[in-house]
């Protein structure tokens, strides 16, 4: 069997070449492992391109008051605790240096004033600490990160789509999976995979995501018994494009409003002080002036007393008050609300926001330094994912790793603005080294299992052999409606327990839709495996919501509108049963005292 | 493949029909309400078809919503009348580069392409980058832009030098970010004249990869030289400057004027300056390491071994 297929082996298999991915396979291959890199789609072009704002890193280039124990300290209050706090503060100390690292591997960062890299604010950061590149940074990162994969001489397997992770004596040894330009099945037998592979939002209607965004890796992992946690929490972004139709959910840069955008509703009303958590709100500037200086500040690039406008609050806030706003009739002309930066100097704007100047110009027609944005929530990024190892990147599965998006536990119930592209650094090296050293320990890269082989083969080719059935891209359609109309913002248990029967009911029609044409280049075919996926994912999104009654970060509940104590003590655990999915609970992870205490001494010091 | 064909070297005929019975078959199954009644309808020209099945243009009747991109209609195309159409695409924000293709007859990328800026009856025609082979519909293989890149020496700041010391005005940079800005889209390459009428295989980088070295060149640390690699493999005497690639940068980089003909200019001071040539005699420096580059950079340890020469 496995004689006639293609067949790749490697020590450390990657899947996804995004930012993640790029960093593991990096170190890997610096460790002296062969390593494979597979994507979805030509090299450079992942996700990691469309993130604008910057990368979180406490280096204290503009606020020397900025340290790890700060950046640890924002990042679990802004997880509403719920984070794996060893990860969070591997990724606090550790990602000043992977910055730096880009900078010795050719990235060029914004500079301040005195030659260094300079850092900007953004929501729920206590200081300005994210270093960027106007607002192209994930561009700028996965260039350099490419570049720098490049001269390891390692192979990238590129327009290949891996559908199933293969298994030997208990653990994980390879994948299989077919190019999208031929649709000829390839087979990738490794000694450790690691998983890069981003997250969800092709799930619903309205995303930032790119059609890659499928929950490929999260479903893999499911699929061989790997742990998923916190699955619940989904980070719906305040600002993406609301109109045109065609464009709507594109993103808009927290960068905006840390460079000063305030938001206001139809009646003028900058509606973010309403919405400000009461014990957050001492670290918000008390009334418009104090906002305009700190802008100014900012601006002039020098350092203020003035406290940051309230447009940067977290993510989960300003999403639900505009949600509320546009809810409660005050929205736009299109359903969202207006973000206004032209009351900066045009010149600084389109500087400090060339992308966004051209994406409103090119597709909407507006200019933003004449005239307002209209901007409403978008899905964004998945805060849950593989339940992995802080250290290692390791899932609960040997020989399997995940790293960047996919993987669950460091951003707890809501992520930071720019603490993704410093998280995909952090633990992507972290899982490179890991896995190259647990391919060095093995003895041999394991064949691969001829029956699994077989029953991937059969699944590639059923689509095809339908004499009849729907179009995946009507079921794709019908899961987004159903995720975005009942598993949004706010849920409730009514909502959530229909979302489930529909989901049911889309997989069992998805098990006889059908593709025509043939197998070269074939979007229709490539769908029915990312759908797959799709109804995965959204099956165990839907199925933690529903198991935590208590309203959190970015899993707001109406019919528990409050925070519960007891499930602020618990993630949730979503994994593989006899009888389908098993949802369950686990500790979140003890703190020790110390760290405690850096959370509890810094939460009184900003007091 | 169903449809319509011809051998790619002939002509490529319009079909004024979806005469593709996937097309046709397609067509019954489509639910109606994805396309209301009274909405105005562009008429969209669409190559359908591979490299060894030849190819020809499949027309489409598609539903214009407001603010609609060419490649929203073709993903309506895909969704309602043919689910094997091929597109490459990630983004649909302008940030990838993927979803090139030629927009009557223009390199654009049709994330970033509005329907709305053709006449309301014009009709639209997509066809794929015609620089590189088809490998289906609208896809085209760019794998050669990877290997051509492969050649580029990387980054090569000095070793050893402490990065606290890694100070740089903005403004010291501001001509390296622009070129930073390049998303890949190769439409630059797609409609540069040296590449679109030659074999793919002269020797000539192409304009994203002179902008990658202009980058490469310009970094305020980087200590190697790639005029050598220019000159010859690069082929950067081909380009004669018409500024095609330019025109249609959708991150509007001024490929030619700041990035292609300051490295021709540094070509030509390296291997043709008389006074240059006499210095490089008279001190015995050879070309890596005693070029106006090295100098410019204040310190004669490239950390690269020297050519001889």
């Amino acid at each position: 069997m496995r004689s006639f297929l293609e067949t790749h082996p490697h020590d450390v298999l990657v899947i996804g070449a995004g930012g993640a991915g790029l960093r593991a396979a990096i170190e890997a291959a610096e460790q002296g492992a062969s390593v494979g890199l597979v994507c979805k789609s030509l090299l450079g072009k992942a996700h990691t391109v469309m993130a604008e704002g910057g990368v979180a890193a406490a280096l204290a280039n503009v606020a020397p008051d900025d340290s790890w124990e700060t950046h640890f300290r924002d990042t679990m209050v802004g997880g509403k605790m719920l984070n794996n706090w060893r990860m969070a503060l591997l990724h606090a100390r550790e990602s000043p240096e992977r910055v730096r690292e880009l900078e010795r591997w050719g990235a060029l960062f914004d500079r301040t004033r005195d030659g260094r890299i300079l850092q900007r604010p953004f929501g729920g950061h206590t200081h300005p600490r994210l270093a960027h590149v106007g607002d192209r940074t994930g561009l700028e990162m996965i260039r350099t990160l490419q570049d720098r994969f490049v001269t390891t001489g390692q192979a990238v397997y590129m327009e290949c789509t891996i559908t199933r992770l293969l298994t030997s004596d208990g653990r994980v040894s390879g994948a299989m999976g077919y190019w999208r330009t031929t649709g000829q099945p390839v087979v990738f037998p490794a000694k450790a995979v690691i998983l890069a592979t981003g997250g969800v939002g092709r799930g619903y209607r309205v995303t930032s995501n790119s059609w890659e965004y499928s929950g490929d890796g999260h479903a893999l992992a499911y699929e061989v018994g790997a742990e998923l946690i916190d699955m619940e929490f989904v980070q719906f972004h305040p600002t993406g494009m609301v109109w045109p139709p065609g464009v709507r959910g594109l993103l808009v840069t927290e960068g905006v409003r840390g460079e000063g955008g305030v938001l206001k509703n139809a009646l003028g009303e900058r509606f973010m002080w309403k919405y400000l958590p009461e014990d957050r709100r001492h670290e918000y500037a008390e009334n418009e002036d104090e906002a305009r200086r700190w802008v100014e500040a900012l601006s002039a690039g020098k350092l203020t007393d003035a406290r940051q406008p309230p447009e940067l609050s977290t993510r989960d806030n300003v999403s639900r008050a505009i949600y509320t706003e546009v809810r409660e009739g005050r929205g736009s002309p299109h359903g969202g609300v207006f973000l206004d930066i032209s009351y900066l100097p045009a010149e600084r704007v389109k500087r400090k926001l060339p992308s966004m100047y051209d994406q409103f110009e090119s597709l909407a027609g507006v200019d933003i330094t004449k005239g307002p944005m209209e901007v409403g929530p978008t899905t964004h990024y998945i805060m849950g994912g593989v339940r992995v190892d802080a250290d290692t990147a390791v899932s609960t599965q040997p020989g399997l790793y995940a790293a960047g998006e996919v993987a669950g536990g460091m951003h707890g119930a809501n992520r930071l603005g720019g603490n993704s592209l410093s998280d995909l650094l952090v633990f992507g090296m972290r899982a490179g080294a890991a896995a190259a050293a647990f391919a060095r320990a093995e003895a041999a890269i394991a064949d691969a299992d001829p029956d699994q082989l077989e029953v991937e083969l059969v699944n590639l080719a059923a689509p095809f052999r339908r004499p009849d059935g729907e179009s995946p891209y009507h079921l794709q359609a019908e899961l987004q409606e159903t995720m975005q109309s009942l598993v949004g913002i706010y849920r409730a248990a009514e909502d959530l327990e229909e979302a489930i029967r529909r989901i049911a009911d889309l997989r069992w029609r998805w098990s006889r839709c059908r593709v025509s044409g043939d197998r070269t280049y074939n979007p229709g075919w490539d769908l029915v495996f990312e759908l797959r996926n799709l109804l995965t994912i959204s099956e165990a999104i839907a199925r933690s919501a529903l198991q935590r009654p208590e309203s959190r970060g970015a899993h707001s509940r109406l019919d528990h509108p409050d925070a519960d104590a007891e499930w602020g003590r618990l993630n949730s655990v979503v994994s593989r049963g006899e009888e389908g999915m098993r949802v369950t609970t686990s500790p979140v992870p003890e703190m020790p005292e110390l760290l405690r205490e850096i959370i509890s001494v810094r939460a009184k010091a900003a007091a | 493949m169903a449809i319509e064909t011809k051998p790619s070297s002939a002509v490529r005929r319009v079909a004024l029909e979806p005469a593709a019975d996937d097309g046709a078959r397609a067509l019954v199954e489509r639910r109606e309400p994805e396309r209301p009644a009274g909405a105005r309808v562009v008429r969209m020209l669409v190559h359908r078809g591979t490299a060894q099945e030849g190819g020809a243009f499949a027309e489409y009747e598609v539903p214009v919503e407001e603010g609609m991109v060419v490649l929203d209609a073709l993903h309506w195309i895909q969704a309602n009348v043919a689910p094997d159409l091929a597109v490459r695409w990630n983004c649909k924000a302008a940030k990838c580069g993927s979803c090139s293709a030629e927009v009557n007859g223009r390199p654009s990328l049709t994330c970033k392409t509005r329907l709305g800026a053709f006449a309301p009856d014009e009709t639209i025609t997509v066809e794929p980058m015609r620089t590189f082979p088809l490998i289906k519909d609208l896809v085209t293989d760019v794998s050669w832009n990877y290997e051509v890149n492969k050649q580029i020496v990387p980054f090569s700041p000095p070793e050893g030098a402490p990065q606290s010391a890694w100070r740089w005005q903005q403004e010291d940079i501001d001509r390296g970010q622009e070129f930073r800005k390049c998303i890949e889209c190769f439409l630059c390459q797609d409609v540069c004249h040296v590449l679109r009428n030659h074999e793919i295989q002269s020797p000539f980088m192409g304009p994203r990869f002179l902008v990658r070295v202009a980058a490469l060149e310009m970094h305020p640390l980087d200590r190697a030289d790639r005029l050598e690699h220019l000159r010859g493999e690069g082929g950067i005497g081909y380009c004669n400057i018409t500024k095609c690639c330019t025109d249609v940068c959708p991150e509007h980089i001024k490929i030619t004027d700041n990035a292609i003909i300051p490295l021709k200019e540094r070509v030509a001071d390296e291997s043709f300056d008389p006074l240059q040539i006499a210095w490089r005699r008279l001190t015995g420096r050879g070309k890596g390491r005693g070029s106006r580059k090295a100098e410019r950079k204040g310190d004669g340890t490239t950390g690269r071994a020297e050519k001889p020469g």
